[in-house]
């Protein structure tokens, strides 16, 4: 941050309610208010979701200078812009005027974005440029910081996952990121030149709190039972012997080699990876059915011969959870983001990747077919699994209106000795099906709601 | 129109680059404003058949509706406005017979919460309209639907425009592909767990 620029401290504000946090987060359980009171949520919107980093967007949806695409903070909307000098910035999408939305849009180019509302103008940096009529004002107005775009003032990218926060004293992005850099670098490598490039998404909204679905990204425990008519169905033609997708649940999970990881700051990791086959192909051989998949393998097969297994692998699901607190879940090819609505509602957004061929060695006949294949493999899961597991999450929201049964429980391998695993590094290690992760993260989020953060906005000087 | 060499309900060959190319190619048609045919006798009969898919679908007749499809055929959601390169792009959905088949089995096991209890829907379709082809054994028709759906606690209205390939197989007009359109394709959707 450069002194130049205007910085703006963010008022405290007092909700008018007290909670005492350490009552409703306990060891072994949490108070249904987590996820059924209005204030608690706004109170998340600014030390969750102003607090600590979150994500923003991916740097190839705004590849090009001035490509823009509108965000969210939180429920701050925003325009993630690429400016006309090509630094990232996530600008407030509020005029600064009389605070209408400037960008209706979700995705363009533009260097300046035009007021609808009484047309004052804005460089894609976030100054103003001028206004109508401007001699109907005692000053110039573009000369006065404050009339100038609010953005989030720190805004970092770790390898194209473009982060951000209102937090002046929060850690670089990869510090604050920490051990969870390991899967994040692992699920970009197994791709030609360590990138993706997004395109678009399935988009499924469901009426409980966002933890819902943060709670469940790395749950082992529910696999067999919520998604149960998606295991049927992918293993309606197969025997015992070559199950497909996610079949191993069926058998005593917790001793198998697939585990979960706690990695600090709230992110928590499930690999399920030691369970394929350690080769290529081992990753397709498991991949349940797809449209075109038996025409993209043969022909695949005819022209790399013993490749062909490594490029197939490209279009399967990787058997990840990579899960970063609190909006963010990067599971088979799906960069999936988490955007709180309301209290009790969630919209769940799963953007594709495709690859490219950056070294020039899969050819583009072959790279077309291997991205169609992904892209067909992604659809899967949100058409049979994710729908199950989202009226789940909404009957939920509908049982805690029973508001005097005030607990839910996250204790499944809590107290059992040699069960959990504290590594030097400090993460934590526990069987597959553990509620470890959820009893580690929430203690980041009463940490959280606990402090005081110190926030802030800023402005182009 | 051939018979398929392979199975199509247990493996899928037939969906490769020349099928998506057609495909493209035979949904922007139903986008352009060219003349169709007014002739009323020939518009009724594809009129009649998007009747029947509806009503086989509110009724949860999904083997019946099944059998309106070709064998081989493509049932695909964009998830955008104008339809997109479903090489290049995820559709809200994009089935083969094998994953038409799919949804089917899934809604059968008993376990699809999503749709345990089912969705109730009233669809309408109307605007109905052919397009002429030089194929005598292919027609495209775009119509215009309105899905009721009551589920859990609301009922609401999904709307949008369908495009119909319909190709004739031994003398009969099967759905070759189908193409739906909704209004909100690009928007987070609640529970998306219906067939369209
Ligand atoms: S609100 Fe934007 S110019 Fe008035
Ligand atoms: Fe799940």
């Amino acid at each position: 941050m450069t002194q130049m620029e205007r910085v703006e401290t963010v008022r405290p504000r007092n909700f008018g309610v007290s909670y005492d946090w350490d009552e409703l987060v306990q060891e072994d359980r949490v108070h249904h208010l987590l996820y059924t009171d209005a204030a608690i949520f706004d109170a998340e919107m600014r030390h969750i979701f102003g607090g600590t980093w979150v994500y923003l967007a991916h740097e190839s949806q705004i590849p090009n200078v001035d490509d823009y695409v509108t965000a969210k903070l939180g429920l701050r909307p925003l325009i993630m812009t690429r400016d006309s000098d090509g630094i990232i910035r996530a600008l407030y999408n509020r005029c600064t005027h009389r605070g209408t939305t400037l960008c209706r849009f979700e995705k363009g180019n533009k260097r300046s974005f035009q007021c609808p509302y009484h047309g004052w103008n804005f460089l894609n940096n976030g100054k103003l440029r001028g206004v109508p009529w401007a001699e109907g004002y005692g000053e110039n107005l573009t000369r006065d910081p404050k009339f100038n775009l609010a953005q989030v003032p720190r805004v970092e990218s770790y390898r194209g996952f473009i982060f951000g926060t209102l937090n002046a004293s929060a850690p670089p992005i990869g510090e604050h990121l920490g051990p969870i850099r390991k899967p994040i670098d692992e699920w970009l490598d197994r791709n030609p030149g360590g990138k993706v490039v997004v395109c678009e998404a399935n988009r499924i909204k469901y009426k409980g709190n966002w933890k819902l679905a943060y709670d469940n990204s790395g749950d082992g425990y529910h696999v067999l039972y919520s998604h149960r008519s998606l295991l049927e169905t992918e293993n309606r033609f197969v025997d015992e012997n070559t199950e497909k997708g996610m079949s191993y649940y069926r058998t005593a999970p917790d001793e198998q080699p697939m585990y979960m990881q706690y990695m600090g700051n709230g992110h928590h990791f499930k690999d399920k990876r030691p369970n394929l086959q350690p080769r290529n192909g081992g990753l397709w051989a498991i991949e349940s059915l797809h449209p075109g998949m038996e025409h993209v393998e043969q022909k695949l097969r005819r022209q790399f011969g013993d490749r062909a297994d490594a490029l197939l692998d490209l279009a399967g699901s990787e058997p990840v959870n990579i899960n970063v607190f609190p909006n963010l879940s990067l599971l088979g090819n799906h960069i999936q983001v988490f955007q709180p609505v309301s209290f009790e509602e969630t919209d769940t957004i799963w953007y594709g990747t495709r690859i490219e061929d950056v070294d020039g060695t899969i050819g583009e006949d072959a790279l077309n077919d291997i991205n169609t294949l992904r892209m067909r493999t992604q659809e899967g899961f949100p058409n049979f699994g994710e729908v199950d597991d989202v009226t789940n999450f909404e009957q939920i929201q509908r049982g805690l209106r029973c508001q005097e049964d005030e607990w839910i429980y996250m204790n499944r391998g809590l107290g059992i000795p040699g069960r959990i695993h504290t590594l030097e590094d400090g993460t934590i290690k526990a069987p597959a099906t553990d509620e470890m992760f959820m009893r580690e993260y929430i203690k980041e989020w009463k940490r959280l709601m606990k402090a005081e953060p110190h926030l802030t906005i800023q402005r182009e000087p | 129109m051939a018979q398929p060499a392979h199975d199509p309900s247990r493996h899928s060959y037939y969906v490769g680059d020349a099928l998506y190319q057609e495909l493209i190619a035979d949904f922007d048609v139903v986008r352009r404003d060219d003349p169709t045919i007014q002739d009323l006798a020939e518009r009724d009969v594809f009129r009649g058949l998007v009747e029947r898919e509806a009503r086989l679908l509110d009724r949860l007749q999904f083997k019946e509706w099944l059998q309106l499809y070709a064998d081989e055929c493509l049932y695909w959601v964009p998830s955008t406005p104008n339809g997109g390169d479903p090489r290049r792009e995820i559709a809200v959905m994009f089935d083969d017979r094998r994953r038409l088949e799919d949804r089917v089995f899934r809604l059968a096991t008993g376990f699809a919460w999503s749709q345990a209890p089912s969705s109730r829907t009233v669809r309408m379709v109307s605007n109905v309209e052919v397009f002429a082809s030089e194929n005598p054994d292919q027609r495209l028709v775009r119509s215009n639907f309105l899905i009721h759906e009551f589920w859990d606690d609301e009922t609401r209205a999904l709307a949008g425009w369908a495009g119909h390939r319909f190709r004739k197989f031994d003398g009969v007009w099967r759905i070759s592909a189908k193409q739906v359109n909704l209004l909100v394709c690009d928007q987070c959707i609640r529970n998306p767990s219906i067939i369209l």
